[in-house]
């Protein structure tokens, strides 16, 4: 049988949805068995509910299938299982404090977080960061989405059956989380990037112990790619499974490597570079079939093209401070605490009240591993902002499901999560 | 050989701990992984970490196979039906760990969209605090666990408390113990 | 960024910025503004749609990135924008153009309770999401959503939690050693 290609599916998806059916198929009372009252379209097919716990959600996601059989007629996700009002709890917080809140939304790519809110308050106090910090922030951040993309490569080869997958992946991922824990102090949810800057410096011996994880991770998804990419039974899974067009993906909101996979090179690293990403070289990996294996191999690449760049950070560090020396922003020298009144309180009034921000608003967006993060920052001249919201690419990510699950099997539907990657805390903050 | 001189209760007192033992070496936990606990959950299960050493590396996705909760993230309100759902599904005996204090407490979140602290809907028999708890610290939770399981301590506390057995660990990431951890830079040869 | 503003005479001077100046031509009052470097269009809820068909179609801006909301309730102050009368909710929408690779930002001063403003879903599917966020976290209703139900709380969930006059519902910590109260 040859491969389904583009257009064929297309087809049976323009045929199984209508727009009573987008009317019909609507969540009711939270009730996961039992509880769901949906009309099909026909008396031959099944609704079935895939989630929230579920091995393969990726989280707390729920997606309720229309099936005719195997076949997946029309697709619904359902999301807010976890949500956490960060956003109201933003309000809560000072500027100083608002770094734990936003971390913990893709907490696979905490420090993307940071980063996008971090610049997001800079822009609006109209102050920059020495250039020390800058390439601090870039090569950490390039170090969290070598972590993400390796957790992914996990996940979506257990979710396609490859369970030893699960088990590799995790390999460098934990060296590269120590590396975050020699360097931030924590392996996930950093609080490391900050407004102003970062929270310290780098180590004394960073520098080995990274050409090392590099070797060790370069060397890591060689392997991955031996076992996985070439393989028969991975590619039968994979090539040609979850289909999505450009014009599909852009109408929908989707960003990241779901869009680079239809064959668009569209990475906000390149195209509105932020931190020194102009300065550093590397390449952009795009796909051609906007399928799953080419979601999966743009993800193991972009791993090596993170090695690049952290490299090329590690070589180019400029020395310096690691955060603006603006006395209202950033908190005094520890040391100078004990030697200085005045330094005692910055500290007490930083940490207590935290800064004030000018009335104003701003929308910052990066690149994250899943896509385009951006942080919608509104201020009134207090500590606290009015309005904190975070883009999450996964939000956006997640409607790109009903096309490519159009005419799948319910195991594709699995393959085809996994590879759009989301996280839910980002979607449902 | 005549029974009277047996001491009474010494075969039902050993089956017992049979049972214990057989209960603490074979716990199967339930997929819930909610939100970051659940990274930190997977690296415990990972290869580092290396949850098979005592059985539980398989995550039984049905709730009927499993008894053991690790509840890991935080608990929305959409959220809570679904968990008291799979928790009522799992077959007694059942135990279940907070991990992280979004479950054990509601964590930094105290808004209207978590429940604050998992044990408002089900019981809970271990906490273990951390944002995330590194692997060391639910491990320690997790060992914990069995080791009451096996002394019986557990369902006494239960007995007690009318709920879950709501034992407190202590943190226990990055200190040294007694497995040297490995570092970055291999060892040159 | 891609946008060409001159430096810091740019802050409350008419922006450089072409699109949004064609928008301002375009649309009965459109009022052009530049937030930090950005360009900001501030329009008439009623030409909401318009002007983002506008930008869709002649100004190929082929993404809307994010549609938001703000409750400006209980501000300490608010940035004076010349030409804008601020409500209590605003509406954002960020705009992307691949071919062109430039932002806009368009805002809308929608009102007090309870606003209505028109859907961006016919020309953008993928802000279907985000309207039903705002509505569900706001209570701003969308004419011409497919589907405009609860997307983040429960659908029984009675409230808009981000309101300023909705309660975040904090329960007050006690410590087990707290001495008690007398």
């Amino acid at each position: 049988m040859s491969e389904p290609t583009v257009s064929d599916r297309e087809e049976q998806r323009l045929e199984a949805q209508t727009d009573e059916g987008a009317q019909m198929m609507r969540s009711t009372r939270g009730e996961v068995l039992g509880g769901d009252v949906l009309w099909p379209e026909s008396d031959d097919t099944m609704i079935l509910n895939m989630g929230p716990q579920h091995p393969s959600t990726h989280g707390v996601l729920r997606i309720m299938l229309e099936l005719d059989g195997e076949t997946i007629l029309r697709s619904k996700p359902v999301i807010g299982y976890l949500h956490t009002g960060m956003e109201k709890t933003g309000e809560e917080l000072t500027y100083v404090q608002g770094g734990t809140n936003v971390t913990r939304m893709d907490y696979l790519a905490p420090l993307s977080n940071e980063l996008v809110y971090s610049m997001a308050v800079e822009r609006l106090l109209d102050i920059d960061v020495p250039p020390r910090a800058t390439w601090m922030r870039m090569m950490l951040v390039e170090l969290g989405r070598m972590a993400s993309h390796l957790l992914f490569q996990a996940t979506n080869g257990m979710d396609v059956g490859a369970v030893s997958m699960m088990v590799y992946g995790w390999r460098e991922r934990e060296m590269t989380l120590r590396f975050l824990e020699k360097v931030t102090g924590l392996r996930m949810n950093h609080n490391f990037i900050r407004p102003g800057g970062l929270a310290a410096d780098l180590p004394d011996d960073w520098r080995e112990d990274l050409d090392e994880l590099c070797v060790l991770v370069e060397h890591g998804v060689g392997e991955y790619a031996d076992l996985l990419a070439e393989n028969p039974i991975f590619q039968e899974r994979l090539v040609g499974v979850g289909c999505i067009t450009t014009e599909e993906a852009i109408a929908r909101g989707i960003t990241g490597p779901i869009l680079r996979s239809t064959g668009f090179p569209w990475d906000l690293r390149k195209a509105q570079p932020y931190l020194a990403y102009d300065e550093v070289d590397f390449d952009v990996i795009c796909g051609q079939n906007g399928d799953c294996y080419d979601r999966f191999q743009i993800r193991l690449n972009e791993i090596l093209e993170s090695v690049k760049i952290v490299r090329q950070c590690a070589e180019r560090m400029p020395a310096g401070d690691y955060r603006v020396q603006d006395r209202k922003v950033t908190p005094p020298p520890r040391a100078r605490i004990d030697e200085s009144m005045e330094a005692l309180i910055h500290h007490f009034k930083l940490f207590t009240e935290g800064f004030r921000v000018p009335p104003g608003e701003t929308y910052v967006a990066i690149e994250s591993p899943r896509g385009e993060i951006g942080c919608y920052l509104v201020s009134d001249g207090s500590g606290k902002p009015v309005r904190l919201h975070i883009r999450g690419p996964s939000f956006y990510n997640l409607q790109s499901l009903d096309p490519m699950v159009a005419g799948a099997l319910i195991s594709d539907a699995v393959a085809i999560v996994s590879s759009v990657d989301p996280i839910m805390g980002e979607a449902d903050r | 050989m005549p029974l009277d001189g047996l001491p009474h209760n010494f075969l039902t007192a050993r089956l017992e701990d049979l049972v214990q033992w057989a209960r603490e070496r074979s716990v199967f936990p339930a997929t819930f992984g909610l939100a970051c606990c659940a990274m930190e959950m997977m690296a415990t299960g990972a290869a580092h970490y290396d949850l098979a050493r005592y059985g539980m590396e398989v995550f039984r996705a049905s709730p009927r196979q499993a008894d053991l909760m690790i509840v890991a993230g935080r608990v929305s309100q959409k959220m809570a039906p679904v968990l008291r759902q799979v928790y009522d599904q799992m077959v007694d005996p059942k135990w279940v760990i907070s991990m992280g204090v979004c479950a054990s407490t509601g964590g930094m979140f105290n808004n209207y969209a978590l429940v604050q602290g998992v044990d408002q809907i089900v019981p809970v028999d271990v906490y273990v605090p951390g944002c995330p708890p590194g692997p060391e610290t639910l491990f320690h939770g997790i060992l914990t666990l069995h080791h009451q399981i096996r002394t019986g301590e557990l369902l006494r506390r239960r007995e007690r408390s009318g709920a879950g057995a709501g034992i407190d660990v202590a943190q226990r990431d990055g200190t040294p113990s007694h497995v040297q951890p490995i570092p970055i830079r291999r060892k040159s040869a | 960024m891609a946008d060409d503003t001159d430096g810091p005479a740019a802050a409350t001077a008419a922006p450089a910025d072409d699109i949004a100046v064609a928008v301002v031509e375009r649309f009965e009052g459109a009022v052009a503004h530049d937030s930090h470097g950005q360009p900001v269009v501030y329009v008439d809820p009623a030409t909401w749609h318009d002007v983002a068909a506008f930008l869709h179609g002649e100004q190929r801006f082929t993404q809307c990135v994010d549609v938001t909301a703000v409750d400006h309730l209980v501000d300490d102050a608010r940035a004076d924008v010349p030409g804008v009368t601020p409500t209590r909710f605003e509406v954002v929408a960020n705009f992307l153009s691949h071919p062109r690779n430039r932002r806009l930002r368009v805002i809308c001063e929608v009102g007090d309770d309870p606003p209505t403003v028109a859907s961006l879903t016919d020309l953008y599917p993928g802000v279907n999401f985000a309207e039903r966020e705002v509505y569900d976290m706001f209570g701003i209703a969308f004419d011409g959503h497919p589907d405009l139900t609860r997307i983040l709380m429960p659908d029984d969930w009675v409230g808009h939690p981000l309101r300023k006059d909705d309660a975040p519902a904090r329960i007050p910590v006690v410590f087990k050693d707290d001495p008690a109260p007398r």
